[in-house]
């Protein structure tokens, strides 16, 4: 298998597609529709390469595989790609979320389309980069690099306060970044490698990884996001155009949750532990606090955009917990929020295209001119909530489960979270969906066109299918799971002796 | 075969919810119904199996989640309590879905209703055919989606959407409690199926534990955290409020979730934990308590509403508090007992108030009925007969599930069980009061309906009544059929040990005195309430008057709502709106962002000033510097 080199392929192949995005020429309904196809095409190839990384994926192995390697700057940067059942997951939700934002965008956008492909098509590059790089300054490189394209994509095709949503986007993000990147220089000169698979091996000296850990901690919570931080997120969400929503919340908030687990847990176990208790305070109030918030929204962007925060919390909670149930129901949140909170986006987005709105009291009655919309925005709602049988539920419950097993308190309070869960999306629902037509513009809607079919039903199936046979993802993580987890219970023994 | 009896409800509502409107109608309510008919006579088969002593039988779909230690499959459990279960749910829910052909006639949305209800029927199904607790909880869960969707299904009307909402919200506070209840078991036994669980309880006995700073045993804690669960679905004191306003949906709705099966399910929960409520005396006497003052409190509501469905709904409230002490003082068979028989006349009572809200076209109010009973005459003898089993009229299904219930808290053993008997016995009286006073206000004394002529009023369809016969002869027949199975002296050879008895139970013969005394004060209730209700209104009129605050207290419901209202509900929202105004926008972003963006302004604007472009502004600066340099190398 070593012969091709799969994962760089699947990395760089949308550059590729840009390339030929780039000498689209001609009238620009010509150049829309081109570009369109080609942009689609780029991004099924990407898919169905990941695809076949999973065909040929070894589930029983917890280790790297597929990796790839090769000296790039002196024996300073290195190079170094390969996946474990986590980064492939993540991997796939990206090129399974990405065609669908590139048709979702082609549907609705109608400026500059071919520019916002390429965007998209970068982004792309650079999550999937996030998601396989071992080596730390590669993985640096991509993390931070997927920061342009979406600050174009906010800024160039936002809404009304754009220009402020992206700035504070960037500059946030950046200002957690700064701090990660001297702890990888600090790393670099104590280890004398970058190479993330050699420094799984290495013990970092205790007092530095607090240190470490903070300056990683810094960048991740911002992304994640974490409150006190979040704001940027409600911001970012609200001007952005749909396809950035889902773009941000489907993947770039992942690649915290990713980097906690593989770098957080892995680099730096010691100081995981000792501030372990901080990320489950920070967690519990996003979690009641932006439940809270989300209650009294009048905008559908901006709610949903504040249920991200509470339910990442419930990733983060998982994360910190360190058992298997915990670290699964992490990862496993973390692409069912994927996808769902993506739909959720797409079916604001629909109901925005056609209304221009967002504001919950201008609609209302809903479902007597959409019926098929509503069905879709129902089970998207209910798997928001976590109601059992979406995938909502299983992540939700496996932290919960977890974290009940690392301490009650945790998961005592964190589960009172989901009966504000069920306030704020059914609230939603219910002012957006049912009741009567006050607003005459409502009564002009059309039910959901064949391309917006297209976009949700892959989304709906997966939401139930992943809620009944959650072992298609389960499988997938659960030996490199294993491995982090048992690691950790190991250092969490010694740290209590050691007490 | 048992896979049909889930799956063929599963299969109705997915042709009716996805080609509804391209096979019709008709054909929607003819498939679901005959699919849930035909898992309804599986159900039978089975129930017959049990009888003639069948083993617990288990068959697994797939697994579901596996996680660290956690190993969970779909599966269906079934075993005499199951099995028992399937008959009510499935009876119940296919004569449902006949009835609603003939009641949602007129609506423009039949098969997004009979989807529902088939709906309904398989969560309700996947829950008691359960082997672990994380099933259940699907099912737990899957039944409150579905009354979230019937008691909305007019979305239309804004009552029925808050009506909607506020069940599944109030329903989701029981969950929580219910999450809690399985996280500690999962915690404690390493597993969350049934088997597994039950059998290492025993050895958790004498194991204490601090939780949330209170210091108890583990039993304990996992009861009392389950029975949070089960008071959120099955209506019990505090958690209750939702039962009344769910009465916004369909009537056929109020049948079969809100009478017959789901609010029951926390009455299964219980007694399907047996093994662990057995080893609980302090949960046993906090469930005695609560389903008692439930029993009371709800007949004491029951007693003054005017909405003829509410009065209904406040009924079951009632029994369900029944049940539950009946679960409490350890009699677990009893109490299904009495959740079968109930479950059969309280689906008549309802479907005959559908019956008569459907004749007087859509007026639920009884005191803008009366008289009509010879308009209407099937539906009154229907009725009657559902009134006569619920106020235990001898020989009739009531009669024996609520006099074992009564005799067992006679002589429980638990320090509660004085205080259930006296409240059971005058909760049975007050069902007697409400019951005949709905009987009387709607079929006798003179017709009140302005709006609609006396003329107008009509019987219902055949499709409508047959059902109510069918129910009438479960109403009758019930209990006297299945009273030596279900609660006779070899009970525990049909149980099989589906129920956990630590210690054996043997119901005593009471006294004659308390054998006859509910019996006959009902039967005489009969007449008292004809006087005051029919041919002597002043008395109750004058009564009104001089005790206006109790009459307005009850009529009002205990002001609960009012209460919750200020306590949560409204805290709620003004937190969350300061939360985002002053946490969000004033203190993080005042001083996180914004903030930055501000002092960064102000330094530049500042530094700036230093540019100023003349040759001699640097110059200074320049000589400044090198004076504070060479002075510093001197020094």
């Amino acid at each position: 298998m070593s012969e091709i080199p799969i994962l760089t392929l699947t990395t760089f192949l949308p550059l590729i597609g840009i390339f030929f995005l780039m000498f689209i020429k001609g009238e620009e309904s010509f150049v829309n529709k081109t570009s369109g196809y080609v942009a689609l095409l780029t991004s099924g190839i990407v898919f169905l390469s990941s695809i076949f990384i999973l065909a040929n994926f070894n589930y029983s192995n917890p280790d790297f595989q597929f990796v790839e390697q090769q000296d790039w700057i002196f024996n300073f940067v290195n190079y170094k790609v390969g996946v474990d059942g986590i980064s492939l997951s993540f991997i796939l939700l990206t090129t399974f979320i990405t065609p669908i934002c590139i048709l979702a965008t082609i549907n609705s956008v109608k400026i500059r389309l071919r520019e916002f492909l390429i965007a998209l098509l970068l982004m792309e590059t650079m999550m999937i980069g996030v998601f396989c790089s071992l080596d730390l300054f590669i993985f640096y490189l991509f993390f931070e690099a997927g920061l342009i394209p979406m600050f174009l994509i906010i800024g160039i095709w936002g809404g009304e306060r754009r220009v402020y949503s992206a700035f504070k986007f960037f500059l946030y993000t950046l200002f957690g970044s700064v701090f990660m990147l001297i702890s990888i220089i600090y790393i670099y000169f104590d280890a004398g490698t970058l190479d993330v698979e050699k420094l799984l091996n290495i013990q970092i000296n205790k007092d530095y990884q607090k240190y470490l850990w903070l300056g990683f901690f810094a960048s991740f919570a911002v992304k994640t996001p974490m409150w006190p931080v979040h704001t940027w997120l409600p911001d970012a969400h609200v001007e952005a155009p749909t396809s950035g929503s889902v773009i941000l919340a489907a993947i770039l908030l992942k690649m915290a949750g990713y980097g906690f687990i593989r770098f957080s847990l892995g680099l730096f176990p010691d100081a995981s532990i000792y501030f372990g208790p901080l990320v489950f305070t920070l967690s519990i109030i996003a979690i009641i606090y932006t439940s809270l918030v989300a209650l009294v929204q009048k905008d559908m962007k901006k709610l949903i955009a504040y249920s991200s925060v509470a339910h990442m919390g419930f990733v983060t909670i998982g994360i910190f917990v360190f058992n298997q149930e915990g670290i699964e129901g992490s990862i496993f949140q973390m692409i069912s929020h994927g996808i769902i909170s993506s739909a959720l986006f797409l079916c604001v987005g629909v109901i925005y295209d056609r209304m221009h709105t967002r504001q919950i009291s201008e609609y209302g009655g809903v479902v007597n001119v959409m019926p098929k919309y509503a069905i879709m925005f129902m089970v998207f709602t209910l798997g928001s909530l976590g109601l059992p049988g979406t995938s909502g539920f299983v992540g939700e419950i496996l932290v919960l489960i977890g974290s009940f097993k690392y301490n009650y308190w945790i998961a005592f309070f964190a589960a009172s979270g989901v009966i504000l869960s069920a306030c704020y999306s059914l609230w939603l629902y219910r002012r957006v969906v049912f009741g009567k037509i006050l607003n005459n513009k409502v009564q002009n809607l059309v039910d959901l066109t064949k391309t917006e079919y297209l976009i949700l039903t892959p989304l709906l199936i997966m939401t139930i299918v992943l809620g009944f046979y959650p072992a298609l993802v389960l499988d997938l993580i659960s030996p490199s799971v294993e491995k982090i987890s048992s690691n950790m219970v190991n250092y969490l023994k010694f740290a209590n002796l050691g007490n | 075969m048992a896979y049909l009896i889930i799956f063929s409800p599963l299969l109705g509502f997915l042709i009716a919810g996805l080609f509804g409107r391209k096979i019709g109608d008709l054909v929607s309510q003819v498939v679901t119904s005959s699919l849930v008919g035909l898992s309804a006579i599986i159900s039978c088969y089975y129930l017959y199996l049990f009888i003639s002593g069948s083993e617990a039988l288990n068959f697994v779909i797939f697994n579901w989640i596996s996680s660290g230690s956690l190993n969970l499959n779909w599966s269906i459990y079934i075993d005499a309590l199951t099995a028992v279960m399937l008959v009510v749910v499935t009876v119940v829910s296919f004569l449902v879905h006949v009835y609603s052909i003939g009641y949602m006639s007129h609506d423009p949305d039949k098969p997004r209703f009979m989807g529902y209800l088939s709906l309904f029927t398989f969560a309700m199904l996947m829950l008691i055919t359960s082997d672990n607790f994380l099933q259940l909880f699907f099912g737990w869960e899957g039944v409150g989606l579905a009354s979230y969707l019937l008691i909305g299904f007019w979305f239309k009307k804004p009552s029925a959407n808050a009506a909607a909402i506020k069940a599944f919200v109030v329903n989701r506070v029981g969950d929580f409690g219910l999450a809690i209840g399985i996280f500690l078991i999962y915690k404690y036994t390493g597993s969350l199926n049934f088997s597994e669980v039950f059998q290492s309880i025993p050895s958790l006995v004498d194991k204490k534990i601090n939780f949330i700073g209170i210091e108890g045993n583990i039993i304990t804690f996992i009861c009392v955290f389950l029975f949070i669960g089960a008071m959120g679905k099955s209506a019990q004191l505090f958690l209750h409020t939702w039962l009344p306003d769910a009465m916004e949906g369909p009537t056929p709705v109020s049948a079969l979730i809100h009478a017959a099966t789901m609010v029951t399910a926390g009455v299964f929960l219980v007694v399907r934990c047996s093994p662990i409520y057995e080893y609980s005396a302090i949960s046993q006497s906090l469930i005695i308590t609560v389903g008692a003052s439930t029993a009371f409190f709800a007949a004491t509501i029951g007693l003054v509403q005017n909405d003829i469905k509410k009065i209904i709904a406040y009924s079951t409230c009632s029994q369900l508090g029944y049940m539950f002490f009946a679960a409490g003082i350890g009699a677990y068979h009893i109490a299904i007992f009495h959740l079968f028989t109930h479950a059969f006349f309280k689906a008549l009572l309802f479907l005959c108030a559908g019956s008569v809200i459907h004749s007087l076209h859509e007026e639920q109010d009884i005191r803008k009925m009366g008289g009509i009973y010879k308009k209407i005459p099937y539906t009154y003898a229907f009725m009657v007969i559902g009134t006569l089993a619920i106020t235990g009229f001898p020989f009739l299904s009531g009669f024996y599930s609520k006099d074992a219930i009564l005799e067992a808290a006679f002589f429980s053993s638990n320090s509660m069980g004085s205080y259930a008997t006296i409240i059971g016995v005058i909760t049975a009286i007050l069902t007697s009061i409400y019951s005949w006073r709905l009987i009387y206000k709607t079929f006798h004394g003179n017709y009140r309906n302005e709006n609609y002529a006396f003329e107008k009023v009509h019987e219902s369809p055949l499709v409508i009544l047959a059902p109510l016969f069918l129910l009438t002869l479960g109403a009758v027949f019930a209990g006297f059929l299945f009273k030596d199975i279900f609660i006779g002296i070899d009970h525990q050879v049909f149980w099989n040990g589906s129920i956990f008895f630590k210690e054996k139970f043997v119901l005593q013969h009471p006294p004659y005195w308390f054998l006859y005394f509910t019996p006959v004060v009902g039967f005489l209730i009969i007449f008292i309430a004809y006087y005051l209700y029919v041919k002597n209104e002043n008395i109750l009129n004058q009564l009104k008057e001089t005790h206006k605050p109790v009459y307005e207290f009850l009529l009002n419901k205990w002001y609960f709502d009012e209460f919750y209202e200020f306590l949560f509900v409204k805290p709620a929202k003004t937190f969350g709106n300061f939360l985002w105004s002053k946490g969000d926008e004033k203190i993080i972003d005042g001083y996180g962002p914004n903030g930055f963006a501000r002092i960064i302004k102000i330094i530049s604007d500042k530094a700036v000033l230093f540019q100023s472009g003349y040759l001699y502004h640097y110059a200074f600066v320049i000589l400044i510097g090198l004076t504070v340099l060479l002075t510093y190398l001197i020094i």
